[in-house]
């Protein structure tokens, strides 16, 4: 029996390094979110995380310097850690990072995972500071959020073309134009 | 408009809330405003030297008060995350100070607690303690140039020469124990990167005793000063409930009347053992956060002290962790020991590793709460790093706590919400 086993859309609760992660539905996450701020006394958004899993786990681990797809040097992998991360069940994963500011501090992290171009509700109706995070999240991963009333490019100009962390944008350089080429 | 705030009343700073409607971040001018046809929309920035780097607010003025207002970031953008997934964990410390070159110290700790608590590993009590004195020592740091450069903002010029004099001190001390001034690399993931130089203790000792003295003399320029009060007093109101639901942290928060410290309420480091206090302040104007500045800084001192104390008792004891997998072996093994060669091989060129998960630490930054949220799949790189900047959140403040401001407000407002552009843009 968890005190979280209420949250609107529950998928499973983690509990890993000391750190509590609540996994929802992305349909559910303004449920969970108010649900989370309301009954669960979470006042207070720290942060919002995107993370791309693409190519998660497929090649070994993340690399060696130099192997742009990972590591294939000395395998089998020594150090102990040889195991190949398992399967995430979609390509990004969207973390809300609470605190409660209270006299019982404690965090949680609110997890929902998306596919790509799959959007996801805003929660400014529950933290006004969702704003800015979500616009960077918007800016940099390329996660929609939808009923946002400002969804705009924040860092980088208005202009740029695609969103430089995902693990598939280029890395390195301007395309070089050789003698010789049409 | 000379607003007087409710001074430790108790009473609310205002009723209901001042966060725009529907974009919490933009306020926008009144459509009866617009009609009249005198507003002016102005640039404020990104090139100003009161913005604290590269800001630009887009403002609507009528007349001289201050109707509309957007803050544009990114200016400074330079893909810090990106670049730290492309490095192995090792060489990503470096990147960590260079967020906030103001508050580098505590951005090194944050990343590499980060990384020690994906790790699970013991530090030593010296480099617990070494890590908590430097922390506070840039808090120090941090808190003058705020002050020197908010000071001078609003014309208080020789408060600039007074606050970096102390600053200048605070960066020999830095240099003597780490061979840097800035953006030290002193904290190893493990400990430190090297032992403590013992010429330190006394140096530390001499700048203990002065600095409370310099923060009288500020005092006595400033916080009596009546062209500081009214430059200052119920200015740039941010309400209690407002802060919390805009992620405000740090003096921002505690200038509007919420007792909160994360050196308190989830303590890290050493700062369970020392005894220092939380300055909390209930007016929430500009005025309410410069007294809180003021406050930690001499709170800081005294906590820079206590850990000297330990520290002068720990002489030859370890101050790095004794973990061949992640911390380098001491360079005359080298020599000796074929494992340790190997161990400092694979370290230098391969990286360490450190097991598949997700974690997210927090400390509390002279800005508020600056979190890392670190994510591994077991390899030498990072896969996903992200920071939580605290001038990032407090930005977002900027357009409630502008209300009914004049434009030379907006200086001492945004001045007073302490942010350091690196860290906004990342």
């Amino acid at each position: 029996m968890n005190e979280f086993d209420d949250v609107p859309g529950l998928i499973e609760i983690v509990e890993k390094h000391a750190e509590t992660t609540i996994v929802v539905e992305p349909a559910s996450v303004i449920e969970a979110a108010t649900w989370l701020r309301d009954e669960a006394g979470f006042n207070f958004l720290s942060d919002i995380t995107a993370v791309d899993y693409l190519g998660w786990g497929e090649k070994g681990v993340s690399g060696y310097i130099g192997t742009a797809a990972g590591r294939d040097l000395n395998t089998p992998m020594t150090q102990g850690y040889q195991v190949v991360p398992l399967a995430k069940p979609q390509r990004f994963a969207i973390n809300y990072h609470l605190l409660s500011i209270s006299e019982r501090p404690r965090r949680v992290r609110l997890q929902t995972w998306l596919a790509d171009g799959q959007p996801v509700q805003t929660v400014i109706p529950v933290w006004p500071t969702a704003d800015w995070h979500e616009r960077e999240a918007f800016d940099l991963m390329g996660i929609t959020f939808t009923d946002h009333p400002n969804l705009e490019r924040i860092l980088l100009d208005d202009d740029w073309d695609g969103h430089p962390l995902r693990k598939d944008y280029p890395l390195g350089g301007e395309p070089v134009r050789f003698s010789g080429e049409k | 408009m000379t607003a007087t705030a409710p001074r430790r009343t108790g009473a609310p700073i205002y009723e209901g809330t001042r966060i725009p409607s529907p974009i919490p971040t933009v306020l926008k001018t009144s459509r009866e405003l617009e009609a009249t046809g005198d507003i002016l929309t102005i640039n404020f920035g990104p090139n100003h030297p009161s913005t604290h780097g590269v800001l630009r607010l887009v403002v609507d003025l009528y007349g001289e008060d201050v109707t509309g207002l957007a803050a544009v970031i990114g200016y400074l953008h330079t893909g810090f995350e990106k670049n730290m997934e492309q490095k192995t964990w090792w060489k990503g410390i470096p990147y960590a100070p260079r967020i906030d070159y103001v508050s580098f110290q505590n951005n090194e700790y944050v990343f590499v607690g980060a990384v020690e608590k994906l790790l699970d590993i013991e530090v030593p009590p010296k480099a617990i303690w070494m890590r908590t004195a430097l922390a506070e020592l840039n808090r120090i740091h941090s808190h003058l140039v705020w002050l020197g450069t908010s000071a001078l903002e609003l014309g208080a010029i020789s408060m600039f020469w007074y606050a970096f004099r102390e600053r200048e001190t605070i960066l020999d001390l830095f240099e003597l124990v780490t061979g840097y001034r800035m953006h030290t690399r002193y904290f190893q993931v493990g400990g430190l990167a090297e032992d403590i130089p013992r010429g330190f203790y006394p140096e530390a000792r001499k700048f203990c005793e002065w600095m409370p003295k310099a923060i009288d003399d500020y005092e006595t320029l400033l916080t009596r000063n009546k062209i500081w009060l009214e430059r200052t007093e119920g200015l740039g109101l941010l309400s209690r409930d407002d802060a919390i639901a805009l992620g405000q942290s740090g003096p921002v928060l505690r200038a509007s009347g919420v007792d909160w410290d994360l050196r308190k309420t989830e303590p890290y480091l050493a700062y369970h053992q020392v005894d220092f206090r939380v300055p909390v302040m209930q007016t929430g104007d500009v005025y309410a956060r410069y007294l809180v500045h003021m406050a930690e800084m001499r709170e800081s001192v005294r906590i820079v002290e206590q850990c000297l104390d330990r520290l002068e008792h720990m002489e030859g004891e370890p101050w790095i962790a004794d973990d061949r997998k992640v911390v380098l072996p001491p360079r005359e093994e080298l020599h000796t020991s074929m494992e340790s060669l190997i161990h400092h091989f694979k370290i230098v060129t391969e990286g360490f590793r450190v097991p598949e998960g997700e974690v997210y630490f927090a400390i509390e930054s002279p800005r508020g709460e600056l979190g890392c949220y670190i994510c591994s799949d077991g390899g030498p790189k990072p896969w996903r790093v992200k920071f939580r900047a605290p001038s990032f959140v407090a930005l977002e403040a900027t357009a409630t706590c502008m209300h009914e401001a004049l434009i030379a407000d907006m200086i001492a407002i945004v001045g007073s919400l302490d942010t350091v552009m690196g860290e906004v843009d990342r």
